[in-house]
């Protein structure tokens, strides 16, 4: 198992005629993903990479049957792309746009959950089952199937993570990017609680950043309901207060978002820290040695 | 996006918020002449230096006097100076203009504001009555006296919310009114704008019981300044670092710091882990830079340029993981950049050690790439031996 795609989830591009939305969409039928149709309006009829364009969700849905979609188009249309995928019955959006204004997103979660639609990012690398289903930006090559669960607020170091795990034969299950973004439709919670229940996954890779109290949420959860391992990262522990380091929602405002206080957190609540942004995979590799290991002596 | 004290009082008086008569000035004379035109009787006259930084009392930029010639004089003082305060860095931040207003005593500070609240997905009210205090410690040594209060973006703050919200505070019946007519006021004004943060500290009761906001500060959303064109020409760039305004021109996220080795990284979080591996190797980053996930030639050249700009740096580190991009591709950028900037002299003039990191796709032929060529880059195999050898380049 894995947790929210796998090799029968039908995916719907939006944005597709658009240079990322084409060039990704190539990338993800390489993968092997089920890309089952595009949509962008006024251009249906056509086809990118033998995928078929529709000028709306709804259309495409009726067509393909998608149960997914990825949004590529610019962020002043982003949220009125996933208002529409919503709309069509879609029940997982990934939004892999950066740049959406944040009141925006607070004003559409609440709807989405009405609506139980799960939102990925905005502002994400997208998300990944290893062999079956890769939806988003990520490079596909690095990752593996495997044990470790693996959730992050960033992009490429997220890759290096997962290039650590899979340089150690650590496969992952899935491999979640949330985003960098002040209001992120999937938390870290909700993430480590799929994975929880998810039985292929038997470790957690948890990378995050300053700013917010996203992680300080996690750890809580984590030492009340998570029983896997649980290894973690926290980027910007030398970060100055005040400046955004690139993401929107990586600042240290005032005294809150410190990486030195969500990395205490995380410790009182189990999880083992890498030591160094270089050490994920080495961390993961002892922690699930000690964890599975002494289980089947 | 930061503005000024005077512009945001500005949108204050426009959406009805009460603040105290005050003109801006460049220079002593235009201080002089503010003065005069705002002196009343039974009011003095305050200095306020308009820099994008807090604490500005603390580093000497607010100023009470009693005369307009006074004024003109602490105008003198502050105009055309690097303000310092524990909010600003060492270097500070220029005093272009000062503003002047005229105000009585107050009688009693409160403080209050409204954030965005990123877990709960919506606004958040904060009021207190330790105003004019350090908000973050009173919360932390006091948290019984903030009273906070969530609303949905979608409707706005009621008058009913912000009526309740007042009357838990020590306030008279007019008092009551005033204080729930500002909130409702900063709610709109916030959602209008698309603010990230609108804070009076203090929000103040004056001698004869009349209600004044005698701070303002506001910060912007600069993803939805596409949509607010009158608050984006509000910027001010004299209150940036000069390197953050021309790395933007480049589309690049760059961010100034203390230290000596420069960093070029694509994409944040590996930016922001990288600061943090050169702290752990006993190094002092530079700079953040994210050149942005796909590390084009084009943005990496940039990043080399403004990185060159900084006098202080020794030593560069680039750390770039080849995803989609391949690591070949960016070998040959990065080669393509060096060769550039030494070709215009922008780095045979000051010879610094460039050490290089990728890991990825082809990265083989994108260390064989870097290994031919003639340049002298130090190639590191791994994401901490990068880090102890940008460290060692220093001399660190």
């Amino acid at each position: 198992m894995s947790i929210l795609v796998n090799k029968t989830t039908r995916v719907i591009v939006q944005g597709i005629t658009g240079t990322h939305g084409a060039f990704h969409t190539k990338q993800m039928l390489e993968y092997g993903t089920k890309v089952v149709g595009g949509v962008t309006p006024g251009k249906g009829g056509q086809q990118v990479e033998g995928v078929p364009v529709f000028n709306s969700c709804q259309g495409a849905v009726a067509a393909t049957q998608a149960n997914a979609s990825v949004i590529y188009v610019p962020a002043k249309f982003a949220v009125a792309a996933i208002k529409e995928a919503a709309e069509a019955g879609i029940a997982l959006v990934i939004c892999i746009t950066e740049g959406i204004p944040a009141m925006d997103m607070a004003k559409i979660k609440g709807w989405l959950e009405q609506k139980k639609v799960r939102l990925i990012g905005p502002n994400c690398p997208g998300i990944i089952t290893p062999g079956e289903c890769k939806i988003g930006i990520m490079p596909g090559y690095i990752h593996k199937p495997g044990p470790i669960g693996l959730v992050s607020r960033s992009g490429t170091l997220t890759y290096e993570a997962v290039w650590q795990l899979s340089q150690r034969d650590l496969g992952q299950s899935t491999c979640i990017g949330i985003g960098g973004d002040a209001i992120v439709g999937t938390s870290f919670v909700d993430t480590l609680k799929l994975f929880e229940a998810d039985d292929q996954t038997k470790a957690i890779v948890m990378i995050g950043e300053i700013g917010g109290s996203a992680e300080e949420e996690a750890a809580e959860f984590i030492e009340a309901h998570v029983h896997k391992p649980v290894v973690a990262f926290i980027a910007g522990s030398t970060a100055p207060p005040g400046k955004r380091m690139g993401h929107a929602g990586a600042i240290i405002s005032g005294g809150s978002g410190k990486a030195e206080s969500k990395i205490q957190r995380l410790q009182q609540a189990g999880v083992i820290m890498a030591p160094s942004p270089a050490l994920i995979g080495e961390t993961m590799r002892q922690a699930y040695a000690m964890k599975y290991a002494s289980r089947s002596r | 996006m930061n503005i000024h004290e005077f512009q945001a009082k500005d949108i204050f008086r426009r959406y009805g918020i009460p603040v105290n008569n005050g003109r801006i000035a460049k220079t002593p004379a235009e201080a002089l002449e503010a003065a005069k035109a705002l002196a009343a009787p039974g009011h003095t006259f305050v200095v306020k230096s308009q820099i994008h930084a807090g604490a500005r009392g603390k580093g000497g930029g607010v100023k009470l006097v009693n005369t307009p010639e006074e004024v003109r004089d602490v105008a003198a003082k502050l105009l055309g100076k690097q303000l310092v305060t524990p909010q600003t860095g060492p270097e500070g931040k220029p005093t272009d203009q000062v503003l002047i207003e005229t105000t009585t005593p107050l009688s009693k500070e409160f403080y209050m504001s409204i954030v965005l609240d990123r877990a709960a997905a919506a606004l958040c009210l904060i009021v207190s009555e330790a105003g004019g205090m350090d908000i973050e410690e009173v919360a932390q040594k006091e948290p019984e006296k903030i009273l906070k209060h969530h609303f949905s973006p979608s409707q706005g703050l009621s008058a009913k919310d912000a009526d309740a919200v007042a009357a838990k505070l020590t306030l008279t019946a007019e008092q009551r009114v005033a204080f729930s007519k500002i909130f409702q006021a900063v709610a709109k004004l916030f959602l209008d704008l698309d603010a990230s943060l609108v804070e009076i500290n203090p929000l103040a009761i004056m001698g004869k019981g009349d209600v004044v906001a005698i701070d303002a500060k506001i910060n912007f959303d600069v993803n939805a300044l596409y949509r607010q064109p009158e608050i984006a020409a509000m910027h001010d760039p004299r209150q940036e670092d000069s390197r953050e305004v021309e790395a933007k021109k480049f589309d690049l996220s760059y961010v100034s710091l203390e230290g000596n080795i420069g960093c070029i990284v694509n994409g944040a979080g590996l930016a922001m882990a990288t600061m943090d591996i050169i702290k752990y190797a006993g190094g002092e980053p530079a700079n953040f830079l994210d050149v942005g996930g796909g590390a084009s030639k084009e943005k990496v050249a940039a990043g080399f340029k403004i990185i060159l700009q900084d006098p202080n740096v020794k030593a560069i580190l680039v750390n770039i993981f080849g995803g989609i991009m391949r690591c070949d591709v960016v070998a040959e950028g990065i080669l393509a950049a060096v060769e550039q900037l030494k070709a215009s002299g922008e780095l045979s003039s000051r010879p610094v050690p460039i050490v290089v990191r990728l890991e990825g796709t082809n990265v083989d032929k994108g260390k064989q790439i870097l290994k031919q060529s003639k340049l002298e880059l130090i190639s590191a195999a791994s994401f901490e031996e990068a880090a102890q050898k940008v460290v060692a380049a220093v001399g660190a």
